[in-house]
């Protein structure tokens, strides 16, 4: 009983706090809404008209929404990261970063179930999916995996961080033999939502790039370099607009994962390079579409030509030490090399995947204004989750909000 | 099967009694799609409720109860609601309550159906005054439905596709097709590359060959897999089939199946009343809605009924051969036999049942 009234308390000062703020918190917060009614309206006229409104057809039957939503798998999964050393290993460096990584692991989350559900043909019948009342086809289908392991990760990263907010709001010190358990399953699973999210592509036969024995680590690879990538930003942000203190040495830690995976994703995109040019066969014109494009049609060169370059300046900038530990050039680095793995795991994965078709034929794909809203809507929509759930944390963590019971 | 240990999938054409009891995948049970529960099996009807957790009869009549005073409530306030609405108003609610709500069709019992088909005839009824005839036909004993193509007689006509559009109800305004017809260069060899499937002139052309595909029904069809809630199956005549109202539109099976033998309805597919084919099949060409997925199903609301799918019967070439693999008399086994004949992509092990031959 007295939990739940410290919850409700909780509840009511966390909506206090996040109703407050700078101006630039309520232009920011503002903007965001804006554009998540924006990406309400094209959906809406996407429920309407059905997915033509979307640039996919036939023989491109998978865009934008699950290019974004396999990109996203992988920077929730990279909580772990900052997850692992600061609960199993007691690195104390991570403390204050990993309540960050955990928000944007939920952010994430909520983005991928966003785009799973945007892009459904008919989102009024997803209860046949829901195990007990629907058919749950476990364990054929790898989508049934996948639709396990989100939740399960979505359920993981949502009760740590608020068992621990929970306690530090009452004033105590959170147990870590509570917390301590959760954190050892959410390392492996977060390893696991990446490898099941490969193999739902993985495992198609019917796809030759995509059917591919190094595509679940190269996953992995890029995922642990983009996710803390995006942490060292926001933990920069965080920094500068907050008075919650992130020590040079955290960010400089997590900075190292960074590297070290982006060294890794480098090695694997070598490797697939060379098995797909070296002894081109016929499973290679996928490849061969989005480098160098296939009969005149090279939609996808822009775009992959701009992501290698940026992967490989981030990752020599990230090489070398003095340049690192420099925070600009730190800043910089991560920055690109998130534009460049967003490129690269997100269209540069899936679109060529349909490229060219099972008979070889070559139909482009472009997505259109309406289905880039709804993309622009999703991510105003994680952004504005992640925003609320750092500024309680915060809030929570720097003292400023406790329970007065 | 004749060796339980086998490496890998293989179409079995030889053993009649064994090929209705048990499936390819070796096991008796589970989502290996071409399995079906026979009659002593289950002694009540499975939906997806008793397919998950295999509930007793108690926790089925509490649900069905459950489920069913739902609806009661929801007719009466929906009653109590529209004052001035007539009879005909309140049983198209009904209807369309039942619908939204019912179970995988594949795990219906053939009264439910037999209800689900009554339900969508009556509905078509009160919204255009027409009547349709459905057909809820399930597979039959023995029937393993194949097919064959000669690629030394077809000319490219495309006669196939217009009967196929027009059988199965088809989307006019994307001009969905089930059946893509290649002209290929002749020296060429079976080059899928340099193929036209889209061609608009006359033919057939000076110095080119066709070659038509359509959904092979695999016999391990990789689409069956993939599906997150069992909307898509093989049946036991060996038809790959869809259940439109259970689709969620996830596209995945677009995506495994290496054929191009799906199609998407991007947005609501319209055919002209006076145009809809009325002799339908649930599993077949009744009307779909959209965001499902379709594809060809051999015509069958013609081949359970004896006749040839549209296609083979449009042809004016005879390049189309249909018939039931299990029969020994049949022309398909005769082809089989006599004829050199080859499928596409067979090292991907999905056994199409659709082969290619040349006279």
């Amino acid at each position: 009983m007295r939990r739940l009234k410290v919850f409700k308390s909780l509840v009511k000062d966390s909506l206090d706090i996040t109703t407050r703020g700078s101006k630039k918190y309520h232009l920011w917060m503002g903007f965001l809404t804006l554009v998540m009614l924006i990406g309400m309206y094209c959906y809406s006229i996407q429920l309407e008209h059905g997915l033509s409104v979307t640039g996919m057809t036939d023989r491109v039957s998978w865009g934008l929404y699950i290019s974004n939503f396999t990109f996203l798998v992988g920077v929730a999964a990279a909580a772990v990261m900052l997850v692992m050393p600061t609960y199993v290993l007691k690195d104390i460096d991570f403390k204050q970063a990993v309540l960050i990584g955990e928000g944007l692991a939920v952010a994430a989350l909520i983005m991928c179930l966003a785009f799973v559900i945007a892009d459904m043909g008919g989102p009024s019948v997803l209860w046949h999916m829901i195990p007990g009342i629907g058919v749950f086809n476990f364990p054929n289908s790898m989508l049934t995996w996948d639709v396990i392991v989100l939740n399960g990760y979505l359920f993981i990263n949502i009760t740590i961080p608020f068992y621990i907010l929970f306690r530090h709001y009452q004033g105590k010190e959170s147990k870590s033999s509570v917390y301590v358990p959760g954190a050892f399953i959410s390392v492996f699973w977060a390893v696991g939502i990446h490898l099941v999210t490969a193999f739902l592509y993985q495992g198609l036969q019917a796809r030759p790039f995509w059917n591919n024995a190094l595509l679940g680590p190269r996953f992995l690879a890029s995922a642990f370099a983009a996710g803390p990538a995006l942490i060292i930003l926001v933990l920069a942000i965080i920094r500068t607009y907050t008075s919650f203190k992130i020590e040079d040495k955290t960010i400089k830690k997590i900075a190292m994962v960074v590297t070290v995976a982006a060294q890794i994703n480098l090695i694997m995109l070598i490797s697939e390079l060379f098995k797909e040019f070296y002894a081109p066969t016929h499973h290679s014109e996928s490849a061969y579409y989005l480098f160098f494009g296939l009969h005149g049609k090279d939609a996808l060169l822009p775009w992959i030509w701009t992501a290698i370059p940026l992967n490989v300046l981030a990752t020599v900038l990230l090489t070398f030490h003095k340049l690192r530990n420099n925070f600009k050039v730190l800043f910089f680095s991560c920055f690109i090399l998130f534009i460049a793995i967003w490129i690269e795991k997100g269209f540069g994965l899936i679109v060529p995947g349909f490229i060219p078709g099972p008979y070889g034929k070559i139909a482009e794909y472009t997505p259109t204004l309406i289905e880039i809203g709804v993309t622009l809507g999703i991510w105003a929509l994680g952004a504005f989750v992640f925003t609320i759930l750092a500024k309680t944390a915060i809030a929570i963590e720097i003292g400023k909000l406790r329970y007065k019971g | 099967m004749s060796s339980s240990k086998k490496k890998w999938f293989s179409l079995n054409l030889s053993n009649k009694s064994q090929n209705t009891t048990s499936c390819g995948c070796g096991k008796s049970s589970g989502g290996c799609g071409s399995h079906s529960p026979t009659p002593n099996e289950t002694d009540q009807p499975k939906d997806g409720f008793d397919q998950v957790f295999d509930v007793k009869m108690s926790r089925r009549t509490a649900f069905k109860q459950l489920a069913a005073s739902l609806a009661i409530g929801a007719g009466a306030v929906s009653t109590s609601c529209s004052v001035i609405a007539g009879d005909e108003s309140k049983e198209k609610a009904q209807i369309d309550w039942e619908e939204q709500f019912k179970g995988n069709y594949k795990l219906m019992s053939d009264e439910e159906k037999q209800a689900t088909v009554d339900r969508l005839v009556r509905s078509y009824q009160l919204r255009t005054g027409k009547t349709l005839n459905m057909s809820a036909k399930n597979a039959e004993k023995d029937v393993l439905f194949g097919y064959a193509f000669n690629i030394s007689k077809c000319q490219g006509y495309m006669d196939c596709v217009s009967a196929c559009v027009e059988e199965n109800n088809q989307d006019r305004n994307s001009q969905m097709q089930y059946i893509r017809i290649h002209e290929m260069k002749d020296g060429k060899g079976f080059n899928f590359n340099e193929a036209d499937d889209n061609y608009y002139h006359e033919v057939p052309a000076e110095g080119h060959f066709y070659m038509g595909t359509q959904c092979f029904h695999c016999d391990n069809p990789p689409c069956v897999e993939v599906c997150p809630v069992q909307a898509t199956w093989r049946e036991d005549d060996g038809l790959v089939v869809v259940d439109y109202d259970w689709c969620v539109g996830c596209r995945y099976c677009m995506a495994a199946c290496p054929y191009d033998g799906r199609r998407f309805n991007w947005s609501k597919p319209e055919v002209p009343e006076e145009e809809v084919n009325k002799n339908q099949h649930y599993l077949g060409n009744r009307m779909r809605k959209k965001g499902v997925m379709e594809k060809c199903t051999f015509c069958v609301q013609r081949s359970r009924a004896g006749k040839n799918p549209a296609c083979v019967e449009a042809c004016p070439t005879g390049a189309r051969i249909f018939g039931n693999l299990l029969d020994p008399n049949s022309t398909i086994r005769w082809v089989l036999e006599n004829k050199k004949v080859f499928r596409l992509k067979e090292d991907l092990g999905t056994e199409p049942k659709f082969w290619y031959f040349m006279d």
